[in-house]
C-alpha cells in the first residue's frame, strides 16, 4: 500500500518535473546546445515563485512571473553565447554559477518555507476533499496538455520551424536569410522559461523554495529525455516525441521510488541518476553495434556458403 | 546589379600563415550574366563567394548589390537577396526536416518568420508541382526527412530552394564537385535550365574548364587572389580548354597541373 502511495506521488513528481526534462528537449535535441543554465533557472523559477506568494501574489501569476524570470536568465546565456562568442558550455555554466546568487537575493535567504501559504494545490485539495496527491496529479495533467499543445504549435510555426532548423544546419538557415543568433536566444528563453515555471511549480508543491533545489536538475531532465526515447522510441511525430519525454520523466520517478523501497540511500541518487543517463545513452550505441555485427556475419556467411 | 570595387581580404595578418586571399578585386556584373569561375587552388574562388554572401568580413572595399551596399551587412541580411549552394551537399538543407518543411523555409526567404504555419495547404501543392519539373521524382516523398536522400538528389533539392524566391544574385560554390560524374552533370543541366529560364544574375565557381565553358555567357580566371582573365560573349563561346590552359600559363609564369580541371 504504501508503495502504491508513493508511486501515486511519483507520478505527480514526474509530471512537473516533466516540464523541465521538456525545457532542457528543446535544447539538448531540437537546438542542439548543451545548455547547463537549466540547475540555476530551476531554482530561480522557485526562488521568484516563493517571494510572489510570499507577497500575496496569486498562485497562477506566481507561475507566470517565474517563468519570465526563465526567459532572462535564457537571454543572459543566449547573448553570452551569440554576441560574446562564448562556447555553449561555458556561457551555461556562467549564467548557472551567477544565478546562485542572484537566487540568494532574490530569496533574502537560502530557503524559504510555503506552508502558511494558500499554493496552487492546496487550494484545490481543500476545495475539493482530494488527496494531496490526487490534486498534484490532476493539475499537473492540466498543464502538460496545456504545455505540450503549445510546444507543439510553436514548433510547427514559421519562427518554429526556424528553431528546429538551426539546431539542424545553422548555415542554411543563414543563408535563408534567417538570423541564426536570434533563433538561437530565442530557443535559450523558452527553454529556461519552461526550466523555471517547473522549479515554481515544484516549489508550490512542496511547500518551499530552496537555493539548492536546482541542482543536478539538467541530469534529471537528460535522463528523462534518454529513458523517453529508449522506451518510447524516436520515431512518431513531434506530438509523440513530447509526449515520451513526459513519460520518461515520469518513469524516472517511479525508478527513484522503487530503488529507494529496495533501501538504496538517498545520499546516492545523483550517482544513480548519472548513472542511468550514462546507460541509456550508450544502450543505442550497443544495440547498433550488435546490429551491425550480427548482418555482417549473416550476409558475409552467406556469401561463404555461396561460394563453397 | 553586383557591383564589387577594390575588395581585399587576408587571412592570418601578421602571421606565418598570412594568406592573400583576394587582393584588390574589382568586379562588375549585369543583370542576367552567368558568370563562370574558374582557377587553381587557393586562387580567391571561394573566398569571393564568401565574401559577396557576407560569410566573413572584407578587409577594405565595397560590395553593392542592386544599388545597395551590402559591404558591411551580415550574412543572414545578404541572404535576402542572394541564393547559394554550396560544395557539401550536406549543408544546403536540413537533414532531420522534412523536404517540405525545407521548402517552406526557402518559401521565406527574405521574410519576417511569424507564428502563422510553418507549412500552409496551399504551398503543399505548389511543392509538388516544383519538385516534379525536378524529374527525381521526390513529388511523391514531399514528407521524407531530407537525411534519407541521396547527394545529387540534396544538392538539386538545394537548388530549387536557392532558386525558390528568384534571388537578385545567385552563388554557386562548386556545387557539383562532390557529385559522381553522371548527377554532376544532370545537377549542371538543371541549373542550366534554372537561371535561363528565369534570367537570373549568377555566379558558378567550378574546378571543370569544359564546364566553365559550357555555361553561362561570361568566364572569369582567378589566380592568386587576382582576376587575371575576363572573358564574355562570343570569344567565351569560343574558348577551349587548351586555351585556357595557355591564358593560364601566360598570367602565372608556370604550367597548370591540376588533374581535376583536365578531367571531364
Amino acid at each position: 500500500m504504501s508503495l502504491l502511495l508513493s508511486l501515486q506521488g511519483a507520478l505527480g513528481q514526474g509530471i512537473l518535473w516533466g516540464f523541465m526534462a521538456l525545457g532542457v528537449f528543446v535544447t539538448f535535441r531540437l537546438l542542439d546546445f548543451a545548455d547547463l543554465t537549466v540547475d540555476g533557472s530551476f531554482a530561480t523559477g522557485g526562488a521568484v515563485c516563493a517571494i510572489a506568494l510570499t507577497n500575496g501574489v496569486d498562485p497562477i501569476i506566481s507561475l507566470l512571473v517565474a517563468t519570465l524570470a526563465g526567459f532572462i536568465a535564457g537571454l543572459v546565456t543566449g547573448l553570452l553565447h551569440t554576441k560574446c562568442k562564448i562556447p555553449a558550455i561555458l556561457a551555461g555554466i556562467l549564467t548557472q554559477i551567477g544565478l546562485y546568487s542572484i537566487n540568494l537575493r532574490i530569496m533574502g535567504r537560502s530557503n524559504i518555507p510555503l506552508l502558511r501559504i494558500e499554493t496552487l494545490f492546496k487550494g484545490l485539495a481543500n476545495q475539493t476533499n482530494l488527496s494531496l496527491n490526487m490534486v498534484v496529479i490532476i493539475i499537473g495533467v492540466i498543464f502538460a496538455v496545456i504545455v505540450i499543445a503549445l510546444l507543439y504549435w510553436f514548433f510547427g510555426t514559421e519562427l518554429g520551424s526556424a528553431i528546429r532548423a538551426t539546431g539542424n544546419n545553422e548555415q542554411m538557415v543563414r543563408s535563408l536569410g534567417v538570423n541564426t543568433n536570434f533563433t538561437k536566444v530565442l530557443a535559450l528563453m523558452i527553454s529556461n522559461g519552461l526550466v523555471a515555471f517547473s522549479g515554481a511549480i515544484i516549489a508550490q508543491q512542496q511547500g518551499s523554495a530552496d537555493v539548492r533545489m536546482g541542482t543536478g536538475a539538467i541530469v534529471i531532465g537528460l535522463a528523462s529525455i534518454v529513458i523517453g526515447e529508449v522506451i518510447f522510441g524516436k520515431k512518431g511525430g513531434f506530438a509523440v516525441k513530447l509526449l515520451a519525454i513526459m513519460l520518461g520523466s515520469i518513469v524516472y520517478r517511479f525508478v527513484i521510488v522503487i530503488v529507494l523501497q529496495l533501501g538504496l540511500n538517498t545520499d546516492d541518487l545523483k550517482l544513480l541518476t548519472a548513472i542511468i543517463v550514462a546507460v541509456a545513452l550508450t544502450i543505442p550505441v550497443i544495440m547498433n553495434k550488435r546490429k551491425q555485427l550480427s548482418m555482417y556475419k549473416k550476409l558475409t556467411g552467406k556469401e561463404i556458403e555461396d561460394h563453397a | 546589379m553586383l557591383k564589387i570595387s577594390n575588395v581585399s581580404k587576408t587571412f592570418n595578418l601578421g602571421t606565418v600563415n598570412e594568406k592573400k586571399a583576394l587582393q584588390n578585386i574589382s568586379l562588375q556584373l549585369d543583370e542576367g550574366d552567368f558568370v563562370t569561375i574558374i582557377g587553381g587552388n587557393g586562387a580567391g574562388k571561394s573566398t569571393l563567394l564568401n565574401m559577396i554572401a557576407g560569410a566573413y568580413p572584407i578587409d577594405c572595399g565595397i560590395i553593392t548589390l542592386d544599388g545597395h551596399d551590402i559591404s558591411l551587412k551580415a550574412e543572414y541580411d545578404r541572404a535576402k537577396l542572394i541564393g547559394r549552394v554550396f560544395q557539401d551537399p550536406m549543408l544546403g538543407t536540413a537533414a532531420e526536416m522534412q523536404i517540405m518543411e525545407n521548402l517552406a523555409m526557402a518559401k521565406r526567404r527574405g521574410k519576417r518568420r511569424t507564428l502563422k504555419w510553418g507549412v500552409t495547404k496551399e504551398e503543399k501543392e505548389d511543392y509538388v508541382n516544383v519538385v516534379k519539373d525536378l524529374g527525381l521524382g521526390l513529388e511523391d516523398r514531399l514528407t521524407s526527412k531530407v537525411g534519407l536522400l541521396s547527394g545529387g538528389q540534396r544538392q538539386a533539392l538545394t537548388l530549387l530552394m536557392a532558386t525558390l524566391k528568384h534571388p537578385q544574385l545567385l552563388l554557386l560554390d562548386e556545387h557539383t564537385a562532390a557529385l559522381d560524374p553522371a548527377t554532376s552533370s544532370k545537377v549542371l543541366q538543371l541549373t542550366d535550365k534554372i537561371v535561363t529560364e528565369q534570367g537570373l544574375t549568377a555566379l558558378m565557381v567550378t574546378h571543370n574548364m569544359r564546364d566553365a565553358i559550357d555555361v553561362g555567357n561570361r568566364l572569369i580566371m582567378m589566380y592568386e587572389g587576382r582576376i587575371i582573365y575576363d572573358v564574355k560573349g562570343e570569344e567565351k563561346k569560343a574558348l577551349q580548354v587548351s586555351d585556357l590552359l595557355k591564358k593560364f600559363e601566360e598570367a602565372s609564369g608556370h604550367e597548370f597541373v591540376n588533374d581535376r580541371m583536365l578531367l571531364g
